[in-house]
């Protein structure tokens, strides 16, 4: 009894020890990105004065300077860069002239329209992925997998705007089934169930095109993995103690399949939030991906390091979801071992 | 099955989705009321034209902030807020009437004072275009609610031409007098006196607007409301125009190797009139400090060089007329007895061939870097257009691609060879013209200026004296001389000029009514 009170009480200290390390290594991780950020952005030639009186047909002196003071770039580049930091540290992302708004209030409106995107596309592809690849994986040689493999590989080299615009045209115009491009329709007064319904409606589109890749990775990893884990000798044993079939994939083949689509799935849900600027583009998504680009070519540097600020921490989080979620499908990963 | 019963059929529930209309929302056969659907891309990123001018925030901005004048296709002044209005002989005092009964959208009246206070106090300081014509105000008076005067220092011909919503919006005095006009919190409800005002704005997705009850014009507007949709890709506009979720489109919404088949749409009709006001003149731009740029018969020689009737059947689908000289045709002062550069590469390569510069045992006479400015198809084409051209007289181009903020830096800071450009007239010569021509403008760092640092004092001379004479008889003889030297001197090789595509739904009527096109009101657009 005694020593499993000690035991438990070096257990909680242990995983206190490794939330503090998560913590302090999260922190100084932010800052580095915020720093390489912030040199890289600053690094692209031209500046947001400059684009704005290129897009404005006329220009003169005094527009510029009026800009660029607006901006904070009359000031040398360290003390901008201290200045930046200094305003991560407490959390502000600062204000985007550009836009006359601050950043985190342009964040906060976009990040809802990716998230419903990026998570639907993301749950489709790894749920279908996952019993796709189990299918090919234990049918081996059949047909069926052949054919699982065909499609997989064409949904790989299909380039992702392309199949929107072929999904747009098939779906939108042909058929009329589905809206072509928008998250809601607009100026229609509708209850909230109806609002569901018609962003519900928009959504199809481009999560189906968005997934397709993510879809064809994860069956061919799945596949694979399925493979490799079916000739252990576990399976063999297995299956010699008579356990049925539909058994022998559930809880043994899988669970132990799971563990390289968890960590390639993890490291792609940090891609996800900003892999999808080419899909909100096609299909007029008023999400992340689009705010990003804008900023990037308007040199909206304020808006440009936010989003890759909050892209960063969303990316080193999803990392050590991660690593917990490895704890729970496979126990030998310790908690000691990950810190 | 359509798209309603497809919803049903998904379990998004009869209920979910029945009462949503789809498409179009009225009855055809209305001329009252109605939602005009269009497009608006890039999205701006504020919408009161006197703090930005990009093109997007003029376009939609027209229809909230209103100016004293509009200008017809011919470029002659027509009453916008003014009634009427007067010059003295001398060509030094400007008096105009505004309309009775004009009011802000917040109600507020628009009297005398909010012009003097828009063109002395808020767009001197905060547009650069205007700021060069409203800075020669000696005086500006409000002797009454509904009169203004303004005297200028010297006469300047083309000050009558600078009172369109895209020069000269007028803003309200009590939301802005005594701040800090571009941080004024007021800007995101961007008060005006236009037909329409500002309902909402969802970033990424629309901007909403709907009738200003209070617009001093009997019965206008007449639409109920307008949605400018944010729909950045091209194949995607393309569609909604021809699903008819858009009614219509302007500027570059339309990519031009999709206007030949979308013009055969039934229900839309295609124009490129309305863009007289702006006037866009697309060339091909030498930094003339570059040898061997700095000899005229080297520029000469690349005007001779280019088939310009090719490029523009070719890479601007024939959008457009073949440039002549500086001045575009569709603009006043327009001279087309100058000298011709008919396309001939053996004229191209006798006059290479004068200057010393002979082709090398490749070929090649010359290489010469090319900036290809980010905006979009038909300029990556017209630059792969030109290094072909060039190429078969031994000009050998090396393009480099840019994004829009380092083309920027490289030009204006004349760090370049060659690029092309783009440039708007803004309905007279002195306001669009003279500023790429005239050695006053080599201004280092400035779009738009002289960039290519050509210098001639005749050049200067005659600009000069064409923008103060008073009489349009002298001013055409000073335009007319100065373009003949011009053309000859070949500063700039001018290639085409652009037209735009408008594609407009068969029911809206009276969309494009003046030379300053979509940027109009649309107080008298109807639909049905």
């Amino acid at each position: 009894m005694t020593s499993a009170s000690i035991n438990s009480g070096g257990r909680v200290f242990a995983v206190a020890l490794a939330l503090a390390g998560w913590f302090v290594k999260f922190v100084a991780v932010v800052l580095v990105i915020a720093t390489f950020n912030f040199i890289l952005v600053h690094a692209a030639p031209g500046d947001p004065a400059q684009v704005i009186a290129g897009q404005s047909g006329a220009s003169d002196e005094k527009l510029l300077a009026q800009l660029r003071a607006e901006y904070g770039l009359d000031k040398p580049y360290p003390i901008q860069l201290a200045n930046y930091l200094k305003r991560v540290v407490t959390l502000d992302l600062g204000y985007s002239y550009r836009q006359q708004r601050t950043v985190a209030s342009l964040i906060l409106e976009r990040l809802p329209a990716t998230l419903l995107l990026t998570a639907t596309a993301f749950t489709l592809a790894l749920l279908s992925g996952i019993i796709l690849g189990t299918l090919a994986g234990v049918r081996a040689g059949k047909w069926s997998d052949t054919l699982l493999t065909i499609v997989s590989l064409l949904l790989y080299a299909t380039p992702v705007f392309w199949l929107g615009l072929m999904l747009v045209l098939l779906f939108s115009v042909q058929l009329d089934w589905l809206p072509a491009f928008g998250y809601v329709t607009i100026g229609v007064p509708m209850t909230t169930l109806q609002r569901m319904g018609d962003i519900g409606m928009h959504l199809i589109l481009p999560a189906v095109s968005l997934a397709a890749v993510y879809l064809a990775i994860y069956t061919r990893l799945m596949r694979s993995s399925v493979l490799d884990v079916t000739h252990q000798d576990f399976i063999k044993t297995a299956k010699a103690k008579g356990l049925k079939q539909g058994r022998i994939i559930i809880r043994h083949i899988l669970r132990n399949a799971m563990l390289p689509i968890v960590t390639v799935a993890g490291m792609q849900a940090g891609a996800l939030v900003g892999g999808a600027v080419v899909i909100e583009t096609v299909f007029a998504w008023p999400g992340l991906g689009r705010l990003i680009y804008d900023a990037l070519l308007q040199r909206d540097y304020p808006v440009l390091l936010g989003v890759f600020l909050v892209m960063s921490v969303i990316v080193i989080a999803l990392n050590l979801l991660t690593d917990a979620i490895y704890r729970v499908i496979d126990p030998r990963v310790s908690v000691r071992a990950a810190s | 099955m359509n798209r309603r019963e497809f919803a049903k059929l998904l379990g998004l529930s009869a209920t979910a989705l029945s009462g949503i209309p789809l498409g179009v929302t009225r009855a055809v056969g209305q001329t009252k009321g109605g939602t005009l659907n269009t497009i608006i891309q890039p999205e701006p990123p504020i919408l009161v034209t006197a703090l930005n001018q990009q093109q997007p925030t003029l376009t939609l901005g027209g229809k909230i902030y209103e100016s004293l004048l509009r200008y017809g296709s011919d470029l002659k002044p027509l009453p916008g807020l003014a009634e009427s209005w007067t010059v003295s002989p001398d060509g030094l005092v400007y008096t105009f009437k505004l309309f009775p009964g004009i009011t802000f959208h917040d109600g507020k009246p628009l009297t005398s004072e909010d012009v003097v206070f828009s063109v002395t106090k808020v767009l001197v300081e905060t547009h650069a275009r205007a700021r060069g014509t409203f800075l020669r105000i000696d005086k500006a008076e409000a002797p009454d609610p509904l009169t203004v005067v303004f005297t200028l220092k010297a006469p300047f011909a083309p000050f009558l031409n600078s009172f369109d919503c895209t020069t000269a919006p007028i803003v309200p005095k009590h939301i802005y007098d005594g701040t800090d006009f571009r941080k004024n919190p007021a800007n995101a409800q961007a008060i005006g006196s236009g037909p329409f005002k500002l309902k909402e704005w969802v970033k990424g997705s629309h901007v909403h607007l709907v009738k200003h009850e209070g617009y001093y014009r009997k019965g206008e507007p007449h639409l109920d409301e307008i949605i400018y949709r944010v729909i950045p890709d091209g194949a995607s506009r393309a569609v909604a125009l021809e699903q008819g979720k858009v009614q219509l489109t302007q500027w570059t919404d339309v990519e031009l190797f999709d206007v030949a088949r979308l013009s055969k749409l039934p229900n839309v009709e295609m124009t490129t009139k309305g863009y007289e006001f702006f006037a866009p003149h697309f060339w091909l731009e030498f930094n003339l400090r570059v040898k061997p740029m700095d000899d005229k018969r080297f520029r000469q020689a690349v005007m001779f060089a280019v088939d310009r009737k090719a490029l523009l059947q070719r890479v601007f689908f024939n959008l457009g007329k073949v440039a002549t000289g500086p001045v575009s045709s569709k603009t006043r002062f327009y001279e087309k007895d100058v000298k011709q550069y008919d396309y001939s590469l053996d004229k191209a390569k006798a006059l290479l061939d004068e200057m010393g510069l002979k082709p090398g045992a490749d070929g090649k006479r010359v290489t010469i870097k090319f900036l290809v400015p980010p905006y979009g198809e038909i300029w990556q084409r017209s630059a792969e257009y030109f290094k072909q051209s060039l190429g078969r007289v031994g000009i050998d181009l090396q393009l480099e691609n840019l994004d829009l903020a380092g083309w920027a830096e490289r030009t204006s800071n004349w760090n370049y060879e060659m690029t092309c450009n783009l440039l708007y007239q803004f309905g007279d010569p002195a306001l669009g013209v003279s500023r790429s021509y005239i050695t006053a403008n080599i201004r280092k760092g400035i779009l738009f200026s002289n960039i290519a640092g050509y210098s001639n004092p005749e050049v200067d001379r005659l600009f000069e004296e064409a923008a103060v004479a008073t009489s349009d008889a002298k001013r055409q003889e000073l335009y007319t001389a100065v373009q003949k030297i011009v053309v000859e001197e070949v500063p700039i090789a001018w290639m085409v000029e652009q037209d735009f595509p408008n594609f407009i739904d068969k029911r809206l009527k009276n969309v494009i009514t003046t030379g300053i096109g979509v940027h109009e009101t649309f107080g008298a657009v109807t639909l049905g």
